[in-house]
């Protein structure tokens, strides 16, 4: 349906608009030798409002001919065609109107001189009709762009989820437990160490929330960040838990969405490290290729361990932030090979960074 | 003191089992018999120094908390003692004493530990060994592994490798690879935790994994037997058959 047509409150401002048309139309018509100004405008109040209807029928044509390279010919002659027909059913309605009007002794001269000013009001109305599917195409082009916006903001919104959901992930409460845990244990035994681990777990939780509000950071402070994590986790998992860092310097530089790595090292302690009893090392690797950054997070797990719960939740989320975030420029995968876990991924440097 | 309760600790963290020490180690008339790593250690410990409480992890490597406690003799009280809070339904389902969440304070323990204390003074029944294995798994999925104990041995059958079950008086005997491990269980409750998609009960008796049949034989005159991958032929009942057919017209 007609966008004027399907919202109540349109049509009223519309046939508004059109009124200065209908002056228009009587200044042609009233010439000496012409219609009167009484029949002038008795002939152009009408049939404007005619044509206000006629006009609102180029929407179709202008919808279903999109104004594309390579085929303005046949948008040219459709519109033509189309008005020409319009712009006749108009004068051909016109002049019906005017015999019904001749009934009457004050326009009894009015068919005639209508007939004098057919072909200026075809013109007229094949001009109109032109003016009517110029504006279509505006009309058109608008309603595009809004859907784009529309589309736009609905695409921001994903993003911003998938940021508050890696945000909400980074704070995992079973890790704080047990560090509290830990704590809690070590108070008594080893106050120095029961120290220690607070003010570990107080600096990650710290710096999680500061970079967290921030679009980017260099992937060193991420990967300092990780290190955090992973030193609070080592005071709960002693000697099971060790930690493997190689970053290029030219790696280190690129900025990266903050928190990004906090899902996967989080993976690689709880399904990784925690299933075996030896334990083993996470192992975080980048290095800058051209004009991507390539980050590996490397684990060994126990392919028999019981099965765990939110499995695949941390891996989710990476996928959803980076789809946001990079659209397919960004690369995923995780791998299993040997009794290792690999996260791999593969994001393009950004000028802006 | 030869009527102390005797305790059985069991986390993968060096810390969080130093703090259970310490607590319970303070308490008259508590005796610590043991304490175990991992859900071997713990399965091996608990058959070695026959412990009248056990305090469980959830999350450890191999075991979990869950088959763990499926494997304790059944008169050990289980306490679970775990920073994760959305076990503690599947916990109490299986009869466990308690469900302590992680950080705790001493009192807390101390309540848990009289708990216990008094479930096994007053003869209440402990941990159900169908309902834990049932309960050992996320819902909705089906298990993917067997544990059975053999002595201080813990097996760990995947599902996949699994031949066929055969009730044995008040055991399941799971027949896998050639070999038969005993555990103690009702065939129903075991086969209620498989996925019927694979396992199918075609006897009274008997719980056969489809991936494993090879054929059916008409034995006599209404009546067929299963042959399976390893060579072993085991009975088909006449339900059992009609079953069968059904699912195997379904796949």
């Amino acid at each position: 349906m007609h966008p004027l047509l399907a919202r109540k409150g349109r049509l009223g401002p519309y046939l508004a608009a059109c009124t200065p048309l209908a002056a228009v139309l009587v200044a042609v018509l009233v010439r000496p030798g012409a219609l009167s100004l009484l029949e002038a405008a008795a002939v152009a109040v009408p049939m404007t409002l005619l044509y206000a209807f006629l006009g609102l029928s180029a929407w179709y044509p202008a919808r279903s001919l999109p104004l594309e390279r390579g085929r303005l010919a046949l948008v040219v002659i459709t519109h033509c065609v189309t008005g020409v027909c319009t712009s006749a059913v108009w004068v051909f309605v016109g002049a019906g109107m005017v015999r019904l009007l001749a009934l009457t002794p004050v326009f009894a001269a009015l068919p005639a001189r209508y007939a004098q000013e057919v072909p200026v009001l075809f013109g007229a109305g094949v001009l109109l009709y032109l003016l009517s599917v110029a504006l279509h195409y505006v009309l058109v082009a608008f309603e595009a762009a809004r859907e784009a916006e529309r589309r736009e903001s609905a695409l921001e919104i994903l993003a911003r989820r998938a940021e508050l959901e890696a945000l909400k992930a980074q704070i995992h409460p079973h890790f704080l437990f047990n560090s509290l845990n830990s704590i809690s244990a070590l108070v008594a035994s080893d106050p120095p160490k029961a120290r220690e681990m607070c003010i570990g777990l107080a600096d990650f939780l710290r710096q999680s929330l500061s970079v967290g509000e921030r679009p980017a950071i260099p992937l060193s402070e991420e990967i300092a960040l990780a290190t955090r994590y992973l030193d609070v986790e080592r005071a709960r998992f002693g000697r099971r838990l060790a930690v493997e860092t190689d970053v290029t310097p030219e790696g280190a530089l690129c900025s990266v969405p903050p928190l990004l790595l906090q899902p996967l090292v989080e993976n690689a302690v709880v399904h990784g490290i925690a299933t075996l009893e030896a334990g083993g090392i996470v192992r975080m690797q980048a290095e800058r290729s051209g004009r991507r950054l390539r980050i590996v997070i490397e684990n060994p797990y126990d392919p028999d361990a019981p099965p765990k719960r939110r499995s695949g939740l941390g891996l989710k989320i990476v996928r959803d932030r980076l789809t946001a975030l990079y659209g397919a420029e960004a690369l995923f995968a995780a791998r299993r090979v040997d009794g290792r876990h690999l996260a791999i991924l593969s994001i393009p440097i950004r000028a802006d960074a | 003191m030869s009527d102390a309760v005797r305790v059985l600790i069991v986390d993968d963290e060096e810390p969080a089992r130093l703090l259970l020490r310490e607590i319970l180690a303070a308490e008259p008339g508590v005796e610590i018999v043991g304490e175990a790593e991992n859900g071997f250690e713990a399965v091996r410990a608990a058959s070695e120094c026959r412990p009248d409480i056990a305090f469980l992890d959830i999350e450890m490597p191999k075991l979990n908390g869950f088959e763990v406690a499926e494997l304790l003799a059944p008169e050990v009280a289980v306490v679970f003692v775990t920073a994760y809070d959305q076990w503690a339904l599947k916990a109490f389902e299986i009869h466990a004493a308690d469900y302590v969440l992680k950080p705790y304070r001493a009192e807390r323990l101390r309540e848990a530990l009289a708990r216990a204390s008094s479930r096994r003074a007053g003869g209440a029944p402990a941990v159900d060994p169908a309902a834990v294995s049932k309960s050992a798994r996320p819902a909705g999925s089906f298990a993917e592994r067997i544990v059975v104990r053999d002595g201080p041995k813990v097996h760990v059958i995947p599902v996949d490798r699994v031949d066929c079950l055969e009730a044995q008086d008040d055991y399941v005997a799971v027949r896998s690879q050639g070999k038969k491990f005993l555990k103690l269980q009702t065939l129903a409750s075991l086969a209620e935790t498989l996925d019927p998609a694979r396992f199918l009960r075609v006897h009274r008796s008997y719980v056969v994994n489809l991936d494993r049949l090879r054929s059916i034989e008409l034995y006599a005159k209404n009546s067929h037997v299963a042959l399976l991958a390893d060579g072993s032929r085991i009975p088909i009942s006449r339900e059992g058959h009609a079953r069968l057919a059904a699912l195997l017209d379904r796949r």
